[in-house]
């Protein structure tokens, strides 16, 4: 029992580490002063201002559908990709391929942020297209380097998952494309929406190599966050910031209370 | 009549590994055939080469005169029970049994009527709605065992089928399935490394030792007449003399066993001479053993010291040591009811056996 206050000291001081930075957006965006260092008593004031600003309600729709459009499509190239290195019989070279899908998730983002820049310039100057820099720009560079994790991710639970489920709808008479309709694809749905929704966080979430390949006018909400605090830190960026959380934490809660009610329910069937 | 599954010297490699090493055989329409082995044996990818999931590394293999070579899985008229069920988790016990049917393109009235008609074969009719985890594992065996049979196929493969439930429950599985077996006439192809259950079960029985058949033939042919020490040491148990051939008459012969420094005599095999090395075997229910002396004629006698019994509740098993310190297990059934043994350890004991019931092992 002795050792129990200092567990306790380490538990609040990693928490405290955690969450005191997050804690005081929350509080500075409800802080009535343009000053970031003085509290001049509670206000919403920010948050309405945030709501007038055309700039930022830009950026954020720009995000969202940046996020959409590149997890859509991380997802489906992913799934092939981990589909293809989970199910395909052993050749040469197996294991290289394995290692080169995960080798975007270890490349600095500012090598790959730099790569497709100058891929899109050349590709410009040689094929005439993406015309400039842009929104389109930036999803094709959120895909590439998302569908990497899409695939880590349906890779994993393919290998986590028997293979005899797919042999036992083959046995049956199902052909390859049937197999992969109603069996592969049905079970691996769980895995392809956590990807999805990764891809659509890592989406949201990139300063690096949004800022490599965008061009003018498509600020995502990042770049715009980015350049705003290089001026001062205004505080509806403040304001922002909170509300981004708090979408974050309510997503998060609910999908663990969905997953928590559909497990019980499968504990209550099974007991009949 | 034409074997309806043929293999005809059917090899699989795994790069150099030789999982099932030119094995040929042949197998009747409408029996019950099981293919016993320990684990790493070949006996799943023998299989699995019958269900069209591996493919040959040469060799032929027919199915009801077909040659299968290039032909898919799908297109197979063998159907198969998983070891582990592989029941498809998102679909209900009637969807999961309604899957081979729908791949045929049946209609879909006929195939709800093929589907109550299976459900009631296995006695599952009330779970229909229920999914495979809801189920008990011996429900979940019942489904499987339903979805395999629901398609009518020529051959249906087996895989371990019971080795998930427990005792009580296997052996009543063990006789449905025989009965299964006889009211549709399906040829039952069955894999196990239970030797009791393929027993009960088959109408014959391969015996599988590092790819390759140790020997093929009814169960009393393998328990009784095994050709060799694998199949002897592995169906059961038997107590192994080793020795050289003695003596050869026209229906018994001697072996003369230095180990013990005595001949044991029995039934003449073919093609040995004198002195040639040969193993004598006997089962341990096939001995007596008493504490007087037998006062039997032409019974082989041996003495020893009673060193372990194990006591079974239908039967008990003694452990002799002779006094060459070669250890003889004999196994008697107690048809007496007792809670006191006539014989305990450190008894001095005679044991003995007719000599027609040893066997003579070449190699």
């Amino acid at each position: 029992m002795k050792k129990l206050p200092f567990l306790v000291c380490v538990l609040i001081f990693g928490y405290a580490f955690l969450y005191i930075p997050i804690f005081s957006v929350i509080a500075y965006s409800f802080n009535d002063s343009t000053l970031m260092s003085h509290w001049g008593g509670f206000s919403l004031r920010w948050y309405q201002e945030l709501f007038n600003d055309r700039q930022i309600r830009e950026a954020l729709l720009l995000s969202i559908q940046i996020a959409a459009v590149s997890a859509t499509f991380a997802t489906l190239l992913g799934t092939c990709a981990g589909l293809a290195l989970a199910r395909l019989r052993k050749f040469r070279g197996r294991r290289l391929f394995s290692m080169m899908i995960v080798a975007p998730l270890v490349m600095p983002e500012v090598i790959t942020g730099l790569s497709l820049l100058v891929l899109f310039i050349a590709l410009e100057k040689f094929a005439g297209w993406p015309a400039g820099r842009g929104a389109t720009t930036i999803t094709i560079a959120h895909i590439t380097f998302s569908m990497a994790f899409v695939a880590v991710i349906v890779q994993a639970r393919l290998a986590g998952q028997d293979q005899c489920l797919e042999e036992a709808a083959q046995d049956l008479g199902a052909r390859p494309l049937s197999v992969l309709l109603d069996i592969t694809l049905p079970l691996l749905t769980p895995a392809m929406l956590a990807g999805w929704l990764l891809a659509f966080t890592l989406s949201f979430d990139d300063l690096v190599i949004s800022s490599f390949v965008t061009g003018p006018g498509a600020n995502t909400l990042p770049i715009y966050i980015y350049s705003q605090v290089k001026l001062g830190v205004q505080p509806d960026i403040n304001a922002l910031a909170t509300m981004i959380i708090a979408i974050v934490a309510l997503g998060v809660t609910l999908s663990a209370w969905l997953i928590r009610v559909r497990e019980r329910r499968i504990e209550c069937q099974t007991r009949y | 009549m034409k074997p309806f599954i043929q293999f005809d010297d059917v090899s699989k490699h795994f790069g150099d590994f030789a999982a099932v090493d030119r094995v040929s055989l042949d197998i009747e329409e409408g029996e019950f055939f099981s293919i016993l082995g320990g684990s790493g044996c070949g006996k799943t990818t023998l299989l699995r080469i019958l269900a069209g999931f591996e493919e040959l590394s040469s060799g032929r293999m027919l199915i009801d005169g077909e040659d299968m070579s290039g032909i898919p899985a799908h297109r197979r008229p063998v159907n198969m029970m998983f070891q582990s069920y592989a029941l498809f988790p998102h679909m209900n016990v009637a969807k999961n049994i309604a899957y081979g049917l729908k791949q045929d393109g049946l209609e879909p009235a006929d195939i709800d009527a093929r589907v109550t008609r299976i459900l009631d074969l296995v006695q599952m009719s009330e779970f229909a709605q229920r999914k495979p985890r809801q189920l008990s594992g011996g429900q979940q065996q019942r489904v499987a065992l339903a979805r395999a049979l629901v398609k009518q196929p020529k051959v249906l493969l087996l895989d371990e089928p019971l080795a998930a439930l427990d005792k009580k429950l296997r052996q009543n599985t063990q006789f449905e399935l025989a009965n299964i077996q006889q009211k549709t006439g399906i040829t039952f192809v069955l894999v196990t490394h239970d030797q009791e259950e393929a027993m009960m079960l088959s109408s014959r029985i391969a015996v599988m030792n590092r790819g390759q058949f140790s020997q093929v033939g009814t169960p009393s042919e393998i328990y009784e007449n095994p050709q060799n020490r694998f199949t002897a040491d592995f169906i059961g148990s038997i107590n192994l003399f080793e020795g050289n051939v003695a003596a050869l008459a026209e229906t018994m012969m001697t072996v003369s066993v230095p180990a013990i420094d005595e001949c044991l005599t029995a039934p003449a095999i073919p093609d040995v001479n004198i002195g040639d090395p040969v193993c004598l075997a006997i089962r341990p229910e096939k001995i007596w053993i008493s504490r007087q002396a037998p006062d039997t004629e032409g019974n082989t006698i041996l003495t020893g010291e009673v060193v372990d019994q194990g006591y079974f509740g239908n039967l008990s098993v003694y452990r002799v040591r002779l006094p060459s310190g070669d250890m003889v297990q004999v196994s008697t059934q107690n048809r007496v009811r007792s809670t006191e043994r006539a014989i305990q350890r450190e008894d001095e004991v005679f044991i003995h056996w007719e000599c027609t019931s040893a066997v003579v092992l070449k190699e």
